[in-house]
């Protein structure tokens, strides 16, 4: 298994912890009236459990079963590879921190973070289907 | 990777673009709002990423990875899953529509009725090949 393909799968396991760990915190918020700001996590939740797990696991793995782009370039760019895990991961925590701030301060800078975070996560999806188009085919 | 694998997961990786797209949008217009309109893409997004991403994504590699068949048809009843596919992707989008103002509402319906009917095709396509290695056949002397 290649490193980029182990760092992209450690760290979607991280995120599964963390989106579990979010889900405890709402289900707790639930029951024993915990911050507002801990109200405001749904979102979080999900998209640390679906983009940072699931999205980044299928990521990883994909970068490594494939069919290969070339004999010399068998994971297409290994450049856009990390460009994707970097845009992706950094975009996701950003959002895991502005989401609920934003919430909490509506009108304060936060907004753009989130705003900024979108443009970064979109990149990601962008650059992964782009880098990935070519190695879906036949043979 | 077989031509249906390859089909599939081209459709998902189209369905990925789209649905980050909108995904972006909608997040972009939750910190700083640009049109009141862009919550109505919330439900088309979710459609998009779980059924025409997640679901026909698994659905391609499973056709390509799961143990083949011998004897007969290496991918077995192959029909099955190219009907499943092209379900999954009319289910999808009437799905995704018909959460959009003024969609007539048999729509939702129908797309619903079409995502269901593909999961139940491909599990029945790949029922079969979802078992051990097989041994060869011992000879007849």
């Amino acid at each position: 298994m290649p490193l980029i393909t182990r760092v992209y799968i450690k760290a979607s396991l991280l995120y599964l912890v963390a989106a579990l760990l979010a889900g405890i915190l709402l289900a707790g918020s639930a029951a024993w009236g915990f911050p507002a700001w801990v109200g405001g996590l749904g979102p979080v939740y999900f998209h640390l459990f679906l983009v940072g797990w699931v999205t980044q696991l299928i990521f990883g793995v994909a970068l490594w079963m494939f069919p290969k782009y070339s004999r010399e370039k068998p994971r297409g760019s290994e450049r856009a590879g990390w460009a994707i895990f970097a845009l992706l991961n950094t975009g996701l925590l950003l959002r895991a921190v502005s989401e609920p701030a934003a919430g909490f301060r509506p009108g304060s800078g936060w907004g753009w973070a989130l705003a900024v975070s979108a443009m970064l996560q979109w990149a990601a999806g962008m650059l992964f289907v782009l880098n990935t188009w070519g190695r879906v085919k036949e043979r | 990777m077989p031509p249906l694998s390859k089909w599939m997961v081209r459709f998902a990786l189209v369905y990925l673009a789209l649905g980050f797209t909108f995904g972006a949008l909608i997040l972009w217009n939750k910190g700083v709002p640009l049109h009141p309109a862009l919550w109505l893409l919330v439900p088309v997004h979710v459609e998009f990423l779980l059924v025409g991403w997640l679901v026909q994504f698994v659905f391609g590699v499973a056709f390509w990875i799961l143990p083949r068949l011998s004897p007969g048809p290496k991918y077995g009843r192959a029909a099955l899953a190219w009907l499943a596919f092209g379900l999954l992707n009319a289910g999808a989008m009437a799905a995704a529509l018909a959460r959009l103002p003024g969609a007539p509402p048999a729509l939702g319906l129908a797309g619903r009725l079409a995502e269901a009917a593909s999961a139940l095709l491909f599990a029945a396509y790949a029922w079969p090949r979802i078992r051990g290695v097989m041994k060869p056949a011992a000879k007849l002397s």
